[in-house]
């Protein structure tokens, strides 16, 4: 089983310049490591989205990698979304599904089904290919190769779930996160500071 | 319904006029003369979603990445999008215009068709502004929308109060 840490470490190295997409337990990890916060959305107001958010910057962006960190509680929310990433095709959108088969943000209760091989859907759905790992070290040695495919491409890792209990942090600050990040990644694709404030929270 | 007659072609030209770069939609009865007319305009790529809900976050995608994206949604598939609407749109500040179909529509405002009765006060709940198209005549309304999402960094509504005609149909 893989750890949320040693995989957010091994997508990071190979990483490059692309656009991450994160959510749930994984934007934790991933802020800690990422050394290109202008390239990093963590989708903390939107549930479920991260791979449509993804997909979106992925077809106005062709020729930019974008990485999707997704979750399987979320996933599962959105599960319409391979469809339509698969019927769209972005060559440059690389889609991890971090399975741990439960809610972590919750408590840890289980999926509904926790069994559901995320790579097999999106096989059937009509990604380029898919993956499953289950261990770190064949993980890290098939990424490199992977992300040098074309996408669409899902990559499904089985992680220890890290259920958590002190609760979400919602404050004015914390939701002001995101509205800040996709401003400072607009204006990093774009070259244009042009968004300016707006919503409740900025 | 039994309101005027919009044809899609005066619409997309509008959609061009404001440089309009995707057409992010899940078809429905109301639309689907749009849905055929717009696959002839080569400068709006339309992007088909599984439910409506993935229409706002895949525009929103599409916006940081410098593009000009807009969504066509029924308004019974707004309502599932709600939680989008809220996070991704209204929590966000994102200028995005949103044609919903008004299914159930009609100018007596004795609808059976629940979808219709509940739009005007969804919208009003989630305080998002909006404009009834129910024919070309209504089409200066198009620039006006955007303009005010833009002005606002809001989402605002366009609801077709009818369904698009058919080609030929004068």
């Amino acid at each position: 089983m893989i750890t949320y840490e040693n995989a957010c470490r091994i997508i990071n190295r190979s990483r490059g310049s692309a656009v991450s997409v994160t959510t749930m337990t994984q934007t934790k990890y991933w802020n800690e490591i990422s050394e290109e916060p202008d390239l990093d959305i963590g989708i903390s107001n939107g549930m479920s989205k991260a791979s449509s958010i993804a997909l979106g910057v992925a077809l106005g962006k062709p020729e930019t990698t974008v990485l999707c960190l997704d979750a399987d509680g979320s996933l599962l929310m959105n599960l319409g979304s391979l469809a339509t990433v698969a019927g769209m095709g972005p060559k440059n959108m690389f889609h991890f599904v971090f399975n741990n088969g439960i809610y972590a943000i919750t408590g840890g209760q289980p999926v509904p089904a926790p069994g559901v091989e995320y790579a097999e859907v999106a096989k059937a759905c009509g990604y380029s290919a898919s993956y499953r790992f289950e261990d770190t070290e064949t993980f890290d040695n098939n990424l490199p190769k992977i992300l040098q495919s074309e996408g669409p491409v899902l990559i499904e890792l089985i992680v220890k779930g890290e259920p958590q209990t002190d609760g979400v942090d919602q404050t004015w600050e914390s939701n002001a996160g995101m509205p800040k990040q996709l401003r400072a990644l607009r204006k990093r694709l774009t070259g244009k500071d042009d968004w300016g404030a707006g919503g409740p929270y900025i | 319904m039994i309101n005027g007659i919009l044809h899609p072609k005066n619409v997309i030209d509008q959609l061009v006029r404001q440089k309009v770069s995707h057409y992010v939609t899940l078809p429905d009865s109301e639309t689907a003369h749009m849905y055929k007319a717009l696959m002839a305009e080569p400068s709006i790529t339309v992007v088909p979603v599984a439910r409506e809900g993935e229409a706002i976050p895949v525009a929103a995608g599409l916006f940081l990445a410098g593009q000009n994206p807009v969504i066509s949604i029924q308004n019974a598939g707004f309502y599932e999008a709600g939680d989008a609407l809220r996070g991704l749109a209204l929590g966000i500040g994102l200028p995005l215009v949103m044609f919903i179909g008004y299914r159930g529509h009609n100018r007596k405002g004795d609808t059976p068709d629940s979808a219709a009765a509940f739009l005007e006060p969804y919208l009003h709940l989630w305080r998002v502004d909006y404009f009834v198209i129910e024919s070309d005549d209504d089409l200066e309304r198009v620039p006006l929308a955007f303009e005010r999402a833009a002005a606002t960094n809001q989402p605002f509504a366009v609801a077709i109060g009818t369904e698009y005609a058919k080609e030929g149909v004068e």
